[in-house]
């Protein structure tokens, strides 16, 4: 208000534009624009307008200095938000998952043990020992650590069997806790069925010797049977869940951890298993890098915004990380023959790329749900082309 | 109201659900007014100048309801012509005394009457709060007045009412209040529109009205617009007080105040009322029209309830042994004797002045200044650990090693685990059963006092002295049941209610009691709660049951009258004013008053009664009387008697104020009541220098979520967390002038303390605009101390102490302050920090702001001698 | 098991869950219109349902220093003060000699403050802080231009100043993610429509928690169960009002059978357009939006993510058969890429 001017001007003239119904006429200021006024009377010499500063979270005990370096006549520089949206003081509208570094580590495992179990069956039916002993003992290794990583991430472990009071369809973990408990026993003997050559030849012992092969075939049949479900159904454990990045990547997720399990298992089993017999798997890491590099670049472009955490921040990271990964494993399959050393290098680089790569889209996931953005401009977008779509 | 009264405020919402417009003016933008149709910011300390504004609206647009102001309100009467208004003496009424600071009221009297016995004693009634005796009934006026029903007189209280508030017009409003004047208008417009044949209009104001300097006339300016619009005494009408918790209406009807006895009668002064004849006598003023002219009856039966058989016809009904006043005995003047050593011993009881009276310090180093203090709390409360966790412990004024003060914590019952009566607002008394038994070793006040007397009387008996007396031969006899002995609490609600000594049968009316000691009773106006030896205020019918006046819920003082006047509610015929507003009616073939409610006015006096010349007390009161308490039976536009600070309502600006008093050159209330002692320095305000160096107004309040002083709230987890620490809020604009961080750290500064406070930079806080200078205010919630699990400084510790004339209530909602960023020095250097700004402000112990700031007086009393 | 049409689109819940005869639906209607943020509703529920206090934090969110919804507040009333006009009412603050709006400085501040630290995820603070800035700064932010009237923008002076004040629940949706996608059978539907945890049953696997489209189930730490509303199971079962609708003082948390709540909310909807409040929308009313409609719906007086609340949420299992046909496609993928590996050359 300009010095001297009569008390109650404004609000007459305010009156009176709402009387004649003026109001309303002139188009906002840019936001951004506001609070550059300069110090008088009663105008504050002070920006009271939205920043993009950011401010890093504590001190909220202290108070004091927050907001720090906002001291009279400062200011700071202001940007063009990337997306105009508003949120209730900015904090995310949805609750990101509370999951530990278990549930992407089950991931990885679940997914090896699933691929695993797949060359397992495969190399026992094409008469490959080796391979299949080492992706049988493999197999059970990654179930027992899939095991593991499940019951420890329970906020109530001791509970852990309350998994097995009901199965539901419309529940994932559901799904996926039978998956496991039916596939577990079947992997289970299947690799023990590998001690048999070390058993005595006579007696009792000689007895479980002579049945050990059939008995692991089908047990391993039976394993191979239920992995792919395994591998793929984690997919659905993520997709089936507010968190934007993941549900709207629902139609890939499933295929990018196809992919990324026959990686893992293929670099594992070329990292135990003798190079002759090695030949499948790397023909099969290269079908791995296939599904997973395609599924994944769609998940990049298709999404647009949800899109973004994929690319950026965490999650963008470790999925770049894990494509070159891939790239330099397959190669090394591609071209790595006959040499141990190069079979190995590459069979470590795949089976990192499979840890990055699940890593990677949890994070994108977490991410997308702490930002209120992925929540809100989404569906505003999707009511706005509601209204158009109606009103066409 | 939504802030302080939630429950209550459903009611306000469910009139907005029906289209009521709900306004609302406070100095801060609250929960009220996020859902009232209109907000008005005002200055905190200027309601006078609003409403007096809204009384000039009213007159100069001839908008009273002009058949009720002449009939039922002494609009008509004439008055003394020795009468001088503020207008003739820039502020002052005549009478003025500079020496005393008080008025001699003589030459406010009507036209033609003798000055009674009382009235010369101007500063015995300040010291004395006497103004209050007159809550329930009009000071002593002779009935007969000369009336000009034309309204043309120039000395009619009309006219005087019409010059005195002349110079309150919508431009004056904006330059004292900051309100625009389009909102003015608009308040002004809702109010008149809405009262009248058809329609009234309710006045509900909250206890932070009574707490200024010029409290009392705050609700006289509310009351003279409500009696000028016929709101008085009809549904719907009337001026409503909530109070700051509950039974606080029951705690003066049954006072905790030191200068009344239950019922409203006067404690006993040693001067005044040196025998029982003198006091009855002052209270009933012989040949005085209206109902106090049973007053002996009512006195003789409280007196019996006290000593019962002691209390004789010889020995006065024992009225020697009733204490006597010798002057201000008021809360503030006895801390303030705590200081000085005088007093020995204090009973704090569910209550916590270290935090919710003004002045904090001082109500500390009182405190810490005794033999013993016994506490009476729920919770371990600030007033009872002053002397080892206070502000005064950090700065050294308290060494809790040699505080020497005793303290008796002990645990109280809360209300849900003891039986009594509400008495709310509306004087309705509502019975409370027991729920649970209290915890521990809680006990009811009841429990506490009857014992304490039994023990007492026990330790006492067979003493000779006489000073004993009183206590021997106290009537304590009250019925105990359970473990733990509780008193019968309905029997003490039937000694309240008063019974025929000689059957023990309740009485069933006040008109029942008797002067000659056949009769007993605790509170006269209380009479008939216990009619037929029944509970009446346990009584819960339905309202589906009843008429909508719902008289058998509950019981409502006096008489379970709902609507005081009510005799109001009817023209001088005694018919209806209008169909829509009908409530009370005479009905010619019955020959009696009839109507949902009981009628105000005795049942069979016809509207056509005129008294004859020589009548005095109810026979006085004409038919068509209907304010049966006062001695000429009208309402009082304008108060010829009974108030220490004016006949009306006058604009002052609070005794610390930032702006020089636009209206008149005299600044604040002339006859307020201050303390001069060093540890009360007062800011300095226009026109004295220096008020620049407490630039900003403040004023404190409550928050929903918090209660009062904090001893039922910040004890408690779930409603800690809801405002966990304390803050002020500040407007942007303030801010920005003084660097304030929304979260950040600030303080705040008076001549009494500095407090820290966490900041809330908010628009609901705005500048305003005051003569040609832009104004800021602050505010703080004052429920925090230093116990309980959210703790925080207390902001009544910024207050100084300064009070109403007529009640002794502290100015403890406005005053003056600094406020800086950052937090406040600790320890004794918060002494020097303050002597600081004492030092700029021109603040020393031997200087005080002038009372007087108008030369009008000596001006006048010139002309005299001319 | 379960069919495609359980998943998606108006239904009564209960009915579908298998009740035989069960009792009408019940819910929650909060009209924020009235609401006086006294947080009656928020004590309220802690004291009958036990729930532990969620610690003195000073957020600076106006006057809530609840935050949001978590294991911790089953209730949360939300404080939002900007600088706009409330349907017809006089401009607050105009003729005060005012600068611009502090609304969106002090929001951006209490963007970042930390609280709730007993809960996960809890109360995290905002990644960025101007959709803090934009919910308390007005309408330009929101893209419509055209409304606004003289002294509300930037560097002029504030003249529209409303409070809005809104109690935020568990919206017991038709279609509930949390209940669908728990593996212990530990969410339920009881037979009045209603979602409820068992805490005896749930093991903490948190899912629940990322598939509630309103962010409301939250996990308690120490303790590692999830905690959310239950509509007062145990007094609705009674025949008793939930405890917070019992203690609203203003009648803005209404409790009763939800077919008569909507047609009360629509009244009430059309009698404040009537009375001048264009603003007044109701959200989660619709049977036929994303989630099949809320138990627990809303009258809100601007947009729902101003109050932190989803504009246009869907249930994820909405998608649950697509996903599952997917994931079935992959898994084939999957074998065949390995029998081709395997049965190719050797």
């Amino acid at each position: 208000m300009s010095d001297g001017e009569e008390i109650g001007a404004r609000f007459r003239r305010f009156q009176e534009r709402l009387a004649d119904g003026s109001v309303g006429a002139g188009g906002p200021e840019r936001p951004l624009e506001r609070g550059v006024g300069t110090p008088g009377l009663d105008v504050p010499g002070r920006d009271w307008s939205p920043k993009t500063q950011r401010r890093e979270p504590g001190g909220g005990g202290e108070g004091g200095r927050r907001g720090g370096g906002r001291g009279r006549g400062e200011r700071e520089g202001i940007t063009v938000p990337p997306v105009e949206f508003s949120s209730y003081y900015g904090r995310p509208i949805l609750k990101a998952p509370v999951w530990k570094h278990d549930i992407p580590a089950y991931l990885f495992t679940g997914g090896l043990a699933a691929g695993t179990s797949l060359i397992a069956a495969g190399a026992d039916l094409t008469g490959r020992p080796a391979l299949r002993r080492a992706a049988r003992v493999t197999s059970l290794a990654a179930l027992g650590a899939s095991t593991y990583f499940l019951i420890n991430d329970l906020g109530r472990p001791e509970r852990f069997h309350h998994m097995l009071r009901v199965a539901k369809l419309t529940s994932p973990m559901s799904v996926g806790t039978w998956i496991l408990a039916m596939l577990g026993p079947a992997a289970g003997v299947a690799a023990v069925s590998e001690v048999g050559p070390l058993l005595p030849s006579r007696g009792l012992l000689g007895f479980a010797r002579r049945i050990a092969p059939p008995t692991g075939r089908v047990a391993g049949l039976a394993a191979a049977a239920l992995a792919p479900a395994l591998a793929t159904y984690t997919g659905v454990l993520l997709a089936d869940t507010a968190v934007p990045s993941w549900h709207d990547a629902y139609p890939e997720l499933p295929f990018v951890f196809a992919g990324s399990a026959l990686l893992s298992s293929t670099g594992a089993a070329m990292i135990t298993a003798p190079t002759a017999e090695t030949g499948p798997v790397r023909r099969l890491a290269l079908a791995g890098a296939a599904i997973e590099l395609t599924a994944s670049h769609r998940i990049e472009t298709r999404l647009g915004l949800t899109g973004e955490p994929y690319r950026e921040g965490r999650g963008g990271r470790l999925l770049r990380l894990s494509r070159s990964l891939v790239l330099a494993g397959a190669a090394g399959a591609l071209l790595g023959g006959r040499s141990r050393l190069l079979s190995v290098l590459s069979g470590a680089a795949l089976v990192g790329s499979a840890v990055a790569t699940r890593f990677g889209v949890y994070h994108a996931g977490v991410d997308s749900a702490k930002d209120p953005k992925y929540t809100v401009v989404p569906q505003r977008a999707r009511l706005e082309q509601a209204e158009s779509d109606t009103d066409r | 109201m939504a802030e302080c009264h939630p429950v209550g405020f459903q009611w306000v919402m469910e009139a907005k659900r029906r289209g009521a417009k709900v306004f609302h003016i406070d100095p801060r933008f609250t929960r009220t007014s996020a859902v009232a149709d209109t907000y008005v910011p005002i200055r905190a300390g200027s309601d006078i100048a609003l409403l007096g504004g809204i009384v000039r609206y009213i007159l100069e647009n001839e908008l009273d309801f002009r058949e009720y102001v002449v009939a039922y309100t002494n609009a008509a009467t004439i008055v003394s012509e020795d009468y001088q208004d503020t207008e003739d003496l820039d502020g002052l009424f005549s009478g003025y005394d500079p020496e005393t600071g008080t008025y001699d009221p003589t030459s406010w009297q009507y036209d033609g009457h003798e000055p009674h016995g009382q009235m010369g004693d101007a500063p015995v009634q300040r010291e004395t709060a006497s103004a209050m005796q007159h809550e329930s009934h009009g000071p002593p006026v002779p009935g007969e007045t000369e009336r000009d029903e034309t309204l043309q007189h120039p000395r009619c209280v009309y006219q005087i009412l019409k010059r005195h508030f002349s110079r309150y017009t919508p431009e004056v409003v904006e330059r004292v209040c900051g309100i625009p004047q389009e909102k003015f208008e608009e308040v002004a417009r809702a109010w008149t529109e809405n009262s009248g044949r058809e329609r009234t209009t309710t006045l509900v104001y909250s206890v932070g009205w009574t707490q200024h300097s010029v409290g009392v006339q705050y609700i006289r300016t509310g009351a003279i617009i409500q009696l000028l619009l016929g709101n008085v005494g009809r549904p719907g009408g009337g001026v409503l007080a909530l109070r700051g918790h509950a039974s606080i209406q029951g705690s003066t009807d049954i006072p905790t105040l030191f200068n009344l006895l239950p019922g409203y009668l006067p404690m006993p002064h040693h001067a005044q009322h040196a025998s029982f004849q003198d006091w009855v006598d002052s209270i009933a003023h012989p040949g005085q029209k209206g109902f106090w002219g049973n007053a002996k009856a009512y006195a003789t039966s409280l007196l019996k309830a006290y000593w019962g058989d002691a209390a004789t016809p010889e020995n006065d009904f024992g009225y020697d042994y009733m204490p006597r006043l010798t002057g201000d005995h008021g809360t503030y003047q006895q801390v303030l004797a705590m200081i000085d050593g005088k007093i020995k011993g204090y009973f704090l009881l569910g209550q916590n002045p270290a935090v919710g009276s003004a002045h904090g310090r001082a109500q500390r180093l009182g405190m810490a200044n005794l033999d013993w203090v016994v506490v009476r709390d729920l919770f371990l409360i600030e007033s009872a650990t002053f002397w080892k966790n206070s502000p005064e412990v950090e700065t050294g004024e308290i060494v809790p090693e040699e505080c020497r003060t005793e303290v008796f914590f002990m645990p109280a019952a809360s209300h849900v685990e003891k039986e009594g009566t509400f008495t709310q607002t509306q004087r309705l008394l509502q019975w409370r059963e027991k729920a649970v038994d209290p915890p521990g070793d809680c006990r009811s006040e009841l429990w506490f006092f009857y014992h304490l007397g039994r023990m007492i009387r026990e330790k006492l008996a067979g003493s000779t002295l006489r000073r004993d007396r009183a206590l021997l031969d106290l009537l304590w006899d009250y019925p105990t049941h359970g473990p733990d002995q509780e008193p019968d609490a309905e029997a003490v609600l039937r000694e309240i209610n008063g019974y025929e000594v000689a059957t023990g049968r309740p009485v069933s009316h006040f008109v029942e009691l008797k002067d000659d000691g056949s009769t007993a009773g605790g509170c006269w106006i209380y009479s008939g709660v216990f009619a037929d030896g029944v509970n009446q205020a346990a009584r819960r019918k339905s309202r589906l049951e009843q008429s909508w006046v719902a008289p058998e819920w509950g019981w409502a003082w006096p008489a379970n009258r709902r609507i005081l006047y009510n005799r109001a509610s009817a023209d001088p015929e005694g018919r209806p004013w209008s169909e829509r507003k009908a409530y009370i009616s005479w009905d010619p073939e019955k020959g009696e008053w009839t109507g949902p409610d009981v009628p105000d006015f005795e049942k069979t006096k016809p509207p056509s009664y005129r008294p004859p010349r020589d009548a005095s007390g109810v026979a006085g009161i004409a038919g068509d009387d209907p304010f049966i308490m006062q001695g000429d039976g009208k309402g009082w536009l304008f108060a010829p008697a009974g108030l220490v600070d004016g006949p009306m309502p006058t604009h002052y600006e609070p005794a610390e104020s930032p702006v020089r008093n636009p209206i008149y050159g005299q600044q604040a209330n002339p006859t307020r009541k201050v303390y001069r002692r060093s540890e009360n320095p007062i800011n300095p305000s226009p026109p004295e220098p220096h008020s620049d160096v407490f630039p900003y107004i403040f004023t404190v309040a409550r928050l929903t979520e918090h209660h009062t002083a904090g001893g039922m709230s910040r004890m408690l987890r779930y409603l800690s967390e809801l405002q966990p620490e304390m803050f002020v809020e500040v407007s942007p604009e303030l801010a920005a002038e003084r660097g304030l961080e929304h979260l950040g750290w600030a303080h705040v500064i008076t001549a009494r303390s500095a407090i820290d406070a966490r900041v809330m930079v908010t628009d609901r806080m705005s500048p305003l605009r005051i003569e040609d200078r832009v104004i800021h205010q602050v505010w703080l919630p004052y429920h925090w101390g230093s116990e309980g699990y959210s703790r925080g400084e207390s902001a009544n510790d910024l207050f100084g102490i300064t009070l109403d004339p007529n009640t002794l209530i502290q100015e403890s909602k406005v005053g003056t302050c600094d406020v800086q960023p950052g937090r406040r020095p600790r320890g004794p250097a918060l002494l020097d920090y303050i002597g600081e700004y004492l030092g700029r402000a021109g603040v020393t112990p031997d200087h005080y702001p002038p009372i007087l700031t108008t030369d009008a007086v000596t001006k006048s009393a010139r002309k005299k001698e001319d | 098991m379960v069919s495609a049409d359980s998943l998606f689109g108006p239904i009564d819940p209960a009915p579908d869950a298998g009740y035989v005869d069960a009792p009408p639906r019940m819910g929650f209607f909060t009209d924020t219109s009235v609401c006086i943020g006294c947080k009656a509703c928020e004590v309220a529920c802690k004291e009958w349902n036990l729930v532990p206090d969620h610690g003195l934090d000073l957020l600076g969110m106006s006057y809530d220093n609840t935050g949001a919804l978590t294991a911790n507040s089953w209730r949360h009333v939300a404080f939002i003060e900007q600088p706009r006009p409330l349907g017809r009412q006089t401009p607050a603050l105009a003729g005060t000699p005012t600068g611009p709006s502090g609304s969106a400085h002090m929001a951006e501040i209490a963007s970042t403050t930390p609280g709730v630290p007993d809960t996960d995820p809890g109360l995290p603070p905002a990644p960025h802080p101007e959709p803090a800035g934009r919910m308390a700064a007005g309408p330009e932010f929101l893209g419509m231009p055209g409304t606004d009237l003289p002294g509300r923008q930037g560097g002029g002076e504030r003249t529209d100043l409303r409070w809005l004040m809104s109690s935020d629940v568990c919206k017991h949706c038709t279609h509930a993610a949390c209940l669908d996608v728990c593996p212990t059978g530990s969410l339920f539907r009881t037979e009045f429509g209603t979602v409820v945890v068992q805490e005896d049953i749930c093991n903490g696997c948190g899912y629940c928690i990322p598939a509630c489209p309103y962010g409301v189930i939250d996990q308690r730490k120490g303790d590692g169960r999830a905690w959310k509303c239950t509509l007062c199971y145990d007094r609705i079962g009674e025949g008793m009002t939930p405890a917070c609708a019992q203690a609203c003082p203003t009648e803005s948390i209404q409790y009763g059978v939800l077919d008569e709540l909507r047609e009360r909310a629509q009244q009430r909807v059309e009698r404040l357009h009537a009375d001048g409040v264009p603003e007044a929308r109701l959200y989660g009313h619709d049977p036929n939006d994303g989630v099949g409609g809320d138990g627990a719906f809303f009258l809100l007086l601007d947009e729902p993510e101003v109050y932190g609340l989803p504009p246009d949420p869907i249930v994820t299992t909405r998608d649950l058969p697509d996903m599952w046909r997917r994931a079935g496609v992959a898994a084939l993928t999957m074998a065949a890429a390995v029998a081709v590996a395997f049965v190719g050359r050797s």
